[in-house]
């Protein structure tokens, strides 16, 4: 250990407020990544104390005990230990408890003392705890342990000063190693019990307030009630309240575009490559931001509230009978704002099976990415009008696609638990932790990564895929005294026409197929893809913004619903494919999520075609 | 009596958790989460189908169960406690 800086690992049980108390120590520097190999988060930071001294953190995952149940367990064992590869031993564990819950959160405290490192102990909550009437004889209980203890409330500015000037003091000394087996594994219960009985005065073992919530949040009618208009209230949220602000951004991309473009020559190939490939197809896709970041919000207040676990509650059998588990409706529910962090966030589901099953349906939860696609074509083909005295027609619409994804994910939930071979019993128990409001901070910057991860993608993948497509769609050229759009002779164009063969019959155009292709890297391209082939056959000034209004004249009724049903299914994100490859280590499964998916989208988007088109 | 039969609300402490088969990983976690012998438990609530799962309060935290998962649990209950 250098004199100026210290490695300090925080651990805790899940929902004792480790991560409020990580944003609060390091703010905005941090660092999101892997561990190398394998799928746990790893979240690092930084900061510098009073002494000048540099603190570097590592924010391990929530575990309730170190039996290594699921990788995260077991990476975060060995990262106190100091023998996972690549990642240097701590100098101090700052193990989090929830100091209103210490009977569950101690244990976990006494098993990281046998590991015979430093560790410091934060007693976070105190501030709840103060309020319960929950009296703590904090020395005693620092006597008893053997280890420093300090107050923390992570989520009140300065709530973390007195952790701060415990670790940039000296390291505490470490607790002797102690074997780890069955007999001494009962015993903690002992201790825990003994150390409460000292320290701790709880005039009741619950939260008024929760109990009062409760009743009424996982009441069989009135839980299902409130979670059905939560549900629906945040779509048509999406769709309303975004409005104004994609409004704004779209003016803002088409005024920013011609300012960029006035100096080149109108017919120049630069001058095409920035409208027609960068702006037209970027503009397309930037202006969704508003909607995925509205949903995130949603999400994540939802996630920081403690609701979520409420849900899975309320849903666990629907979903157990379907083949599933309620800890899947989280990255379910993730999934709406995009697959890649739903599958992510399946690490949360310690059992493989329920975890791999959540992963091969969660593509067809409808991702954010889908929106652009819907809202493109429910604008251009629905018409707006209120149904049944309140509702918008569109906003039905929307919310009818969402349904379908949702049942199709059960269905093919059900048909994997039906014919796969295992039949075990996979557990639920799950914490359903007390409720709180969200802190500002920890919510902020939780959208703050989102709209990262999002913004990279548009400007890594989306950019270079829009140029990509703005090439093929561009070269070669028309020849001389040729009667047809220009896009009809480049290989975009040929490549349109060869897909056609197949997309025929489900009544997609050649216009369609091709922007199919660049809609496999992210299905949010299609849309600007479109747009770019349009602009290219309908002169310069047909851009994306007009895309409505010329798809509205130019395809069928039929040709639209069956490419909004392609979309409830649409197989091709190849982000998805690689994520699902990653998590689950196995080729076989992105080519069997990806097969099925391809299935089902041409089937429903048959079945639309022709009942539409023997309808019209 | 089983925390499965228990009564929405009735008071009980855990008498001890019993294997579903060897080596049960389930039982074992349930142990790790506290479900250890004379902690009060009461089931605080009921899924919306089939009152499955189960929201167990154990000490301070609460815990939701399937049925299956809170048969492995014997309670004694006030009269026999």
């Amino acid at each position: 250990m250098s004199a100026s800086t210290l490695r300090i690992a925080l651990v805790g049980n899940p929902n004792c407020g480790k991560t409020a108390l990580f944003n609060q120590l390091t703010g905005g520097r941090q660092k999101v990544a892997n561990y190398a190999g394998v799928t746990v988060e790893r979240k690092e930071g930084r900061f510098t104390a009073p002494s000048g001294r540099v603190l570097h953190l590592l924010d391990l995952p929530g575990t309730y005990s170190f039996d290594a149940n699921s990788p995260d367990e077991q990476i975060t064992r060995d990262v106190c230990e100091g023998v996972y590869p690549g990642e240097p031993a701590p100098d101090l564990i700052v193990c989090v408890a929830d100091a209103t819950n210490l009977r569950l959160h101690l244990r976990f405290v006494l098993e990281v003392k046998r590991l015979g490192r430093p560790v410091v102990l934060a007693l976070n909550m105190m501030d709840t705890a103060r309020r319960r009437g929950i009296v703590i004889d904090v020395p005693e209980l620092q006597r008893r342990l053997g280890l420093p203890v300090v107050e923390t409330v992570a989520v009140k500015r300065g709530g973390a000063k007195a952790l701060i000037e415990r670790v940039d003091g000296e390291v505490p000394v470490a607790a002797p190693v102690q074997p780890d087996d069955a007999a001494s594994r009962a015993d903690l219960h002992a201790q825990v019990r003994e150390l409460l009985a000292a320290t701790v005065v709880m005039p009741r073992s619950t939260d008024a307030m929760d109990d009062a919530l409760d009743r009424w949040a996982l009441h069989p009618v009135f839980g299902l009630g409130i979670l059905a208009v939560l549900m629906f209230l945040i779509f048509q949220a999406v769709f309303s309240w975004a409005k104004p602000l994609m409004d704004g951004i779209q003016a803002g991309i088409t005024v920013l575009g011609a300012w960029m473009t006035q100096a080149l020559p109108a017919e120049s190939a630069l001058h095409s490559l920035l409208n027609d490939g960068i702006f037209a197809g970027l503009g397309a896709v930037l202006v969704f931001l508003p909607q995925i970041l509205i949903l995130f919000l949603f999400i994540l207040i939802l996630e920081e509230s403690g609701y979520l676990p409420r849900a899975a509650f309320l849903l666990d059998k629907l979903m157990f009978k379907a083949g599933l588990t309620g800890r899947a409706f989280i990255p379910l529910l993730s999934s709406f704002a995009c697959a890649i962090p739903g599958i992510m966030a399946t690490r949360s589901i310690t059992d493989p099976r329920d975890r791999l099953t959540t992963i091969l349906v969660a593509p067809l939860m409808t991702c954010s990415a889908r929106l652009p696609v819907y809202t493109l074509l429910i604008a251009a083909f629905i018409p707006q009008r209120t149904v049944w005295g309140i509702f918008n027609l569109q906003g039905v619409v929307l919310f009818t696609l969402y349904v379908a994804g949702i049942v199709s994910a059960l269905t093919v939930a059900f048909v994997i638990k039906r014919f796969r071979k295992d039949k075990s019993e996979h557990a639920l128990l799950m914490e359903l932790p007390s409720y709180r409001l969200p802190n500002v901070r920890d919510v902020a910057l939780g959208l703050w990564e989102r709209a990262k991860i999002f913004l990279k993608r548009v400007g890594g993948i989306i950019l270079a895929l829009t140029v990509l497509l703005w090439f093929l769609s561009s070269f070669p050229g028309a020849p001389e005294g040729a009667t047809q759009p220009a896009i009809n002779y480049s290989l975009a164009g040929r490549l349109g026409h060869l897909l056609h063969y197949v997309f025929a019959p489900i009544g997609f155009n050649w216009q369609i197929c091709i922007a199919l292709i660049p809609g496999l890297a992210a299905r949010e391209v299609a849309v600007s893809a479109l747009g770019t082939v349009y602009a290219m056959s309908g002169g310069h000034e047909a851009v994306a913004s007009q895309l409505g209004p010329v798809i509205a004249q130019q395809w069928p009724l039929a040709t639209a619903l069956s490419l909004l049903a392609w979309y409830v299914f649409a197989p091709q994100c190849i982000s998805t494919l690689a994520v699902i490859r990653r998590e689950t280590n196995s080729w076989r499964n992105v080519a069997i999520t990806a097969g099925y998916l391809f299935g089902l989208a041409y089937l429903a988007s048959l079945i639309a075609y022709q009942i539409a088109k023997a309808m019209t | 009596m089983r925390l499965s039969d228990l009564p929405k609300g009735a008071p009980a402490v855990v008498d001890r958790v019993d294997d579903a088969h060897a080596s049960d990983p389930i039982a074992q976690r349930l142990r790790d989460l506290g479900f250890v012998e004379g902690e009060p438990v009461r089931v605080v609530a009921c899924g919306p189908l089939g009152a499955d799962p189960l929201l167990i309060q154990i000490g301070s935290t609460r815990f939701a169960l399937r049925r299956t998962e809170a048969e492995r649990v014997t309670v004694r209950t006030g009269a026999a406690a």
